[in-house]
């Protein structure tokens, strides 16, 4: 069976492979949302902390036997404390400042990190198994679906949705979103928002760690593989712009999926995709897809 | 006689002594970077505009000019114009992007049309993929001047320099770059009172990525090499940090912060090894946190120099 000369098969495998990237694009971008909203800073780190994630989990199981399920459930704990350290030692320091000091010191961060994770684990990527439970493929008639890549779609859009559902219907979600608007007058109210800075950073690190663990079995784990990975993710953000959860979801899957055929049809341009839609909608929708101007 | 031009004469008499006592090479190097640095200083220093990829203007004109000396019979000013020339055009493709956002979003924007440029680099054919371009040779400057001769480049190098800060110096102080700095200072203002602030916005990005790219062409033809570093946002970073140590918005601060970063690195490098860029992301931690005004910043606010 064929579409547009493309043997169905490989057309959807890269779909799907599409919507794999797609959902680290949008689970990276909403936690960049999350922070930016409250913090005001971009997290340029957030891809060291994605890394870091991944090798948590690798450093478990070669070390210390650590199964994938338990690093899926450690790593975002360990690194969430870890971001959590990161806000109140350093970047509490920067909120009266310019934005653009946060996206600097970050950005030193990241160095800081992945010039570490270089000196201790080399350069070449370290292959990572995937669990028992999911290994092999589903033979849907159509399709043979990897079972591995369905857990990581299914799984990140669940925790993209829980994390809208917190945000947009809970009452510490409104407590954040009342946050992002005056945090003055927030304060005002008797909340604790500095605590809740601090909450929300060490939860921006652990979506950015869950991510980490779950790209694990599907890339080679490697300390260069965030610094790729976040710049992709700025782009995703500037698309999709940062107002709106849902929206942020969207465009990661959205863009994801178009890398993936870009994949199947013109392979040569699949690296700078995105970079090119980005220029596009800069051009016709300055605010992005889903953005408001402030 | 002021104090300020006290300060520039002997900066300058150094420079003309320096190759006498300094690897002329190494001087050529932080030449190249410094002038990297005031332009990158134009836009972040005086019109309040972070680019986070000014690797790709520098790249682009670096490989530009390797090219050109490589394939086309050009002598090496033409080959650096062309490469300037090229880094300008890039700019204005650039710039009018970029400047459809503000603040933060403009250094995501320019970061990732960067990484576009980095991309492309790696897969066409005549930049040499992982290898780069390799042994660019001087050649004679204008068919006469052999630039083989490390002093004859170093002084060439010199003349670049001095050309490009000088026009840098004439833009911040010119009245254009008053209305930058106005930009800088309050967009909104500056709108109100009639600036076309896209506008100038456009020109100063433009300059700045021409002058970003006299920097990247000029350094090819002292290492006679252009290479994926040159475009990669390692680099785009690294004149962030120059900018940011040597003090932003400060007239001589990207120098004396391009002289710091790389003789550090020359030094570190054989010594350390990856921890190199540990150190780096160390340097801009401390100095976003502790050390804004970076150090001429802060020796002028100490001694009441301008």
């Amino acid at each position: 069976m064929e579409l547009l000369g493309i043997p169905v098969q490989a057309l959807l495998g890269q779909l799907l492979l599409g919507l794999v990237n797609g959902s680290f694009y949008a689970m990276l971008s909403l936690g960049l949302a999350v922070i930016f909203g409250l913090l005001n800073i971009i997290n340029f780190a957030h891809g060291a902390l994605y890394m870091m994630g991944a090798y948590a989990a690798w450093i478990g199981l070669t070390y210390f036997g650590i199964g994938y399920w338990e690093s899926l459930l450690l790593a975002p704990l360990i690194l969430g404390a870890f971001g959590m350290l990161i806000e109140r030692a350093l970047l509490q320091w920067l909120y009266k400042l310019d934005h653009l000091y946060g996206l600097l010191l970050t950005f030193g961060l990241a160095l800081i990190i992945e010039g570490a994770y270089r000196h201790f684990f080399g350069v070449s990527g370290q292959p990572y198994p995937v669990p028992e439970q999911l290994s092999g493929a589903t033979d849907l008639g159509f399709m043979m679906l990897p079972n591995y890549r369905a857990w990581v779609v299914a799984a990140s859009l669940m925790v993209c949705m829980a994390t809208w559902f917190v945000i947009e219907r809970t009452r510490l979600g409104a407590y954040l979103r009342a946050g992002t608007e005056n945090p003055r007058l927030v304060q005002a109210f008797g909340i604790n928002v500095p605590l809740m800075v601090t909450l929300t950073y060490g939860f921006g690190a652990a979506l950015a760690a869950f991510a980490g663990v779950l790209a694990a079995p599907v890339i080679q784990v490697s300390p260069l593989m965030g610094s790729n990975l976040i710049i992709v993710v700025f782009a995703v953000v500037v698309v999709g712009g940062m107002g709106s959860i849902l929206g942020s979801i969207a465009t990661g899957l959205g863009l994801g999926v178009i890398e993936g055929f870009t994949k199947v049809f013109y392979p040569e341009a699949s690296a700078t995709v995105i970079f090119v839609i980005m220029a596009l909608v800069l051009l016709i929708r300055p605010a992005g897809l889903f953005g408001r101007e402030k | 006689m002021t104090r300020t031009s006290l300060v520039f004469l002997a900066l300058l008499a150094a420079l003309l002594a320096a190759p006498f006592f300094v690897y002329p090479v190494l001087m050529m190097k932080v030449l190249c970077l410094a002038l990297f640095a005031c332009a990158f200083n134009l836009l972040l220093g005086f019109t309040g505009l972070l680019s986070f990829g000014h690797a790709a203007f520098l790249g682009t004109a670096a490989y530009s000019t390797g090219y050109a000396m490589t394939h086309l019979p050009v002598t090496p000013e033409v080959a650096l114009i062309l490469g300037t020339l090229a880094a300008a055009a890039l700019g204005v493709v650039f710039g009018a992007l970029a400047i459809r956002r503000q603040g933060i979003y403009f250094a995501m924007i320019t970061l990732a049309l960067a990484q576009m440029v980095y991309f492309f680099c790696l897969q066409v054919p005549f930049t040499g993929g992982e290898d780069g371009l390799q042994g660019v040779p001087r050649g004679a400057l204008f068919g006469i001047l052999d630039l083989r001769d490390d002093m004859m480049m170093y002084y060439f190098v010199l003349a670049v320099f001095l050309a490009g800060s000088l026009l840098i110096y004439r833009t911040i102080h010119s009245p254009f770059g008053q209305v930058l700095k106005a930009i800088r200072e309050n967009e909104p203002r500056a709108l109100s009172l009639g600036y076309d602030v896209d506008r100038y916005k456009l020109v100063a990005f433009v300059l700045s990525a021409a002058l970003a790219g006299l920097a990247g062409a000029t350094k090819t033809l002292v290492l006679g090499f252009a290479t994926l570093t040159d475009v990669h946002w390692a680099t785009s970073g690294e004149v962030v940090l120059m900018t940011l140590v040597g003090g932003v918005g400060t007239v001589l601060g990207p120098i004396a912060g391009a002289v710091i970063i790389v003789v550090l690195q020359n030094e570190l490098a054989d010594k350390v090894g990856s921890w190199v860029t540990v150190i780096m992301g160390t340097i801009f931690v401390v100095t976003v946190l502790a050390f804004r005004r970076g150090v001429v910043g802060e020796i002028a606010a100490r001694f009441g120099g301008k």
